[in-house]
């Protein structure tokens, strides 16, 4: 399994992070980075389940902001 | 019943951007500044394609009306799942005066040009907060509307939709076609991901303009100053209850 389109999906992901862009794709790059001499392919799979993992959150963080963020300005609760 | 959808997306500044009013008070800062999809037309979206997901309905078809850079809102449609996308083209003064009349002569025309079963838009955009355009719309083709839906549910020939009012829920059933808006509740827009982005690229956008579908882009409202809200006043501490009590009754609330 590709790490390619992971780091990709983060990537387009990391765009929108609060923090700012660039703070996300150091971070990522770091993590890679760190991890990139890794040769065991369950420790590699294991990896990848991790990043599609976070991809999962990062949407999740994002559509919950823009919830909150609508239901905040538009509905009294 | 023909089984096409029509959709209107927005591009709008980005929810998240803190807006800046121009210094000649004619409107707001739009360059450079980050647009996105109306969050309640992202809602319009998935709703038409979790219909067609359902099999429910045939085609989602993507409108919006603007310059060129309306085209990157109808490729997040598709690659939301929408079929194809119309592009109608407004630029200039005419963009700029453009408003909730002018876009629901266009959605009333197409929606006749397509032979749509149903209209979904989002209730309101999140830039004029005008809550207009669906009304207008279902006005203009003499269409039922069921606004503010948090449910819709196709029976027949016939809409279900429940609709988020003040104090509760009211649900109806009107005949297609019909005209409906997006709430909140509605539904989950699902992000529009990369795979999906770069796939969206094949499917066609035409261009029309508004011409073409014999509307006239002529605005009745001319906007005459725009003003930041007035600068929230610096709260103050108090160490007691008295103290509270006493910079409240200072201030003539009690």
């Amino acid at each position: 399994m590709h790490s390619f389109s992971t780091i990709r999906k983060l990537l387009y992901l990391g765009r929108e992070y609060p923090k700012g862009s660039d703070y996300f794709r150091d971070r990522l790059r770091a993590a890679f980075t760190k991890n990139k001499s890794v040769q065991d392919p369950q420790k590699i799979k294991d990896m990848i389940a991790r990043g599609e993992y976070v991809a999962k959150e990062l949407e999740a963080l994002y559509y919950l902001r823009k919830y909150r963020a609508m239901k905040k300005r538009y509905y009294e609760e | 019943m023909s089984g096409r959808v029509l959709v209107g997306v927005k591009r709008v500044i980005d929810y998240a951007v803190k807006i800046r009013v121009k210094p000649d008070h004619s409107g707001v800062v739009t360059d450079g500044v980050k647009h996105s999809m109306n969050p309640f037309c992202e809602i319009a979206v998935e709703e038409a394609v979790k219909l067609k997901e359902k099999k429910l309905i045939k085609e989602v078809v993507a409108v919006s009306c603007g310059p060129q850079q309306v085209q990157e809102t109808i490729r997040t449609a598709l690659a939301m799942g929408a079929d194809r996308g119309i592009h109608v083209e407004v630029s200039g003064k005419d963009y700029d005066n453009m408003g909730p009349l002018q876009v629901s002569k266009i959605m009333a025309a197409l929606a006749k040009k397509e032979e749509a079963q149903l209209v979904i838009l989002g209730k309101q955009a999140i830039d004029d907060d005008c809550n207009q355009t669906g009304q207008m719309t279902a006005a203009l083709l003499d269409w039922p509307q069921g606004t503010f839906a948090s449910e819709v549910t196709l029976e027949g020939d016939k809409v279900k939709v429940v609709r988020e009012i003040d104090g509760g829920l009211e649900t109806i059933k009107i005949n297609t076609p019909a005209v409906v808006t997006a709430d909140l509740r509605l539904n989950t827009p699902r992000y529009a991901t990369l795979p999906n982005i770069m796939k969206a690229k094949k499917k066609k956008i035409a261009n029309v303009k508004p011409a073409d579908l014999g509307v006239d882009m002529a605005s009745r409202v001319e906007v005459l100053r725009v003003d930041e809200p007035p600068q929230r006043q610096a709260g103050m501490k108090v160490e007691t209850v008295e103290d509270l009590v006493g910079k409240l009754k200072e201030a003539g609330r009690i």
